[in-house]
């Protein structure tokens, strides 16, 4: 088994999405034009999450959607295909600021095809991206908003989220050494 | 998740596994028709030939706007218009193909095994439209798709298939996809056109319609193919209607939640009522829109190259391992 380290427990998770939630209020005044998008799969959990606190301090329901970027992705020919879940973004995102929450910032190509995707719903005002961790590696011109936590990686190592809504028995990031 | 095939050539040799990988990919892609631009760029740059040597049309145009959807490049080859008339040889034809770049082959061949041949001489990925009396594999992958996303599985259902079996690839393939995924299958129609020989694929084979569908949960009704039959296979079509057509009377000695299928094209008045066609229970035009679904999953996986399948957070590209000292 490979040696890993616990660097988020359930609490400190929760207190750095209460934070997020608040720098998204502080950042957007204009509440009722932010939606929050999940990218598959980590990131829809924390988006539902980050939803809740958000409708909590603005007073009212925040839309919600979730993506998965399997299509859109640049290494279809050179892997094998990935899992994907249907994408569901139940409302129009033109004009509206789009915050995509997803767990790990790596390399940033999740992201592009993340935007790219979006283009089919609509044109967005902007799009602001929120993660839980960014651990550096970028590949892309990319940089998130909003960061739970920086976490410095090296490229064997590996992040990975765990949350009871994906049916794992507690909530943590672990950073695994090879 | 399982899929490291090239082609699909058959649901035969399909593992349970394989069959739910098309299926929950699929519902990635029921999505994508469901929005206002329902197109993703999952096959950008690839070229797909639709070689159909046999007519079809509803097959074609679904694959067509399938591999459309994906943004694939699209040639159709069809057997009037083609050089297969003038005497080349499958084979050639597919050489041919490759030297145009083709990435992909969908091909429906009246001769059975025509595209496990075609895989064999070719380095394109194959896709089997249809061939001979053998096997239809993404018929099945559909009928599949619709029934699960109706009943919630597909395991345990009792699933008849009713009609012409004898010439059907549309029914080998759904026993076969049928039988991995754990449904109870009966088979109903003249004996002429379902032989007891069925029965050696495990499932249950049966003469009189009544006894056929009292239990079924889902009724999946097959056209009789008067093309492919050599002799006459029953006395007279209308004989047919009495002993085994789909009418309103027969319906009401099935489960109420018992839902109706067809492949297409249906014979009204046929093996169908007209009116039964067109009621809540009929899933027919469901199936259509599912097959849009299937079919990009099916393209979108054979897509994928050798390489890990596991996607955890936002992983670089897996091609270029650049280790620090």
């Amino acid at each position: 088994m490979a040696d890993s380290t616990v660097i988020l427990n359930g609490p400190s998770i929760q207190r750095a999405l209460t934070r997020i939630a608040h720098e998204i209020a502080e950042r957007n005044e204009e509440k009722g034009d932010v939606v929050l998008v999940g990218i598959h799969s980590g990131g829809v959990p924390l988006a539902r999450r980050l939803c809740a606190l958000l409708s909590g301090i603005w007073g009212q329901p925040v839309p919600f959607g979730q993506l998965d970027v399997g299509m859109h992705r640049d290494d279809l020919a050179n892997r094998a295909a990935p899992a994907m879940e249907p994408t569901v973004i139940p409302f129009d995102v033109s004009g509206k600021t789009v915050v995509l929450v997803d767990d790990v910032l790596f390399s940033g190509r999740t992201i592009r095809a993340a935007m790219d995707a979006l283009n089919d719903f609509g044109r967005p005002h902007r799009i602001q991206l929120a993660v839980l961790t960014d651990r550096g590696h970028r590949e892309l011109p990319i940089k998130a908003d909003f960061v739970g936590k920086n976490v410095p990686t090296a490229l064997t190592e590996r992040v990975l989220l765990r949350l009871t809504e994906m049916g794992d028995s507690v909530d943590e990031v672990v950073l695994e050494k090879p | 998740m399982t899929w490291n095939r090239k082609h699909l050539l058959d649901i035969e040799s399909l593992s349970p596994d394989e069959i739910n990988t098309v299926l929950d990919t699929a519902r990635a892609f029921k999505a994508v028709g469901a929005r206002a631009i329902k197109k993703v760029p999952a096959l950008r740059g690839k070229t797909v030939v639709n070689l159909f040597v046999e007519p079809s049309t509803r097959t074609r145009i679904s694959f067509e706007l399938s591999e459309q959807r994906l943004s694939a490049d699209v040639i159709n080859f069809s057997a009037d218009a083609s050089s297969l008339k003038k005497g080349e040889t499958l084979k050639d034809t597919a050489r041919n193909l490759e030297a145009l770049n083709a990435d992909f082959i969908v091909m429906r061949h009246s001769a059975s095994g025509a595209p496990h041949f075609l895989a064999r001489v070719t380095n394109a990925s194959v896709i089997n439209a249809g061939d001979g009396a053998h096997e239809h594999p993404t018929q099945a992958l559909l009928d599949m798709f619709t029934i699960r996303e109706r009943k919630g599985r597909v395991e345990g259902l009792n699933v008849t298939i009713l009609g012409d079996i004898l010439y059907s690839r549309v029914a080998r393939s759904d026993i076969w996809a049928l039988k991995k995924l754990g449904a109870n299958v009966t088979l109903c129609g003249p004996s002429t056109l379902v032989p007891r020989a069925f029965e050696q694929m495990g499932v249950r084979v049966t003469h009189n319609v009544e006894d056929a569908i009292r239990d079924a949960d889902i009724i999946n009704l097959l056209r009789i193919q008067h093309e492919r039959q050599r002799k006459t296979m029953f006395p007279s079509i209308n004989e047919y209607i009495t002993l085994f057509g789909l009418n309103r009377a027969r319906l009401t000695k099935t489960k109420p939640d018992a839902l109706i299928m067809h492949p297409g094209p249906i014979n009204r008045g046929v093996e169908i009522d007209s009116e039964i066609a067109d009621c809540g229970r009929s899933v027919i035009l469901e199936q259509v829109t599912n097959g849009l679904a299937v079919r990009m999953a099916v393209l979108f996986l054979v897509n994928g190259g050798k390489g890990p399948q596991e996607i955890v957070g936002d992983q670089p590209a897996p091609e270029k391992p650049k280790v620090k000292a």
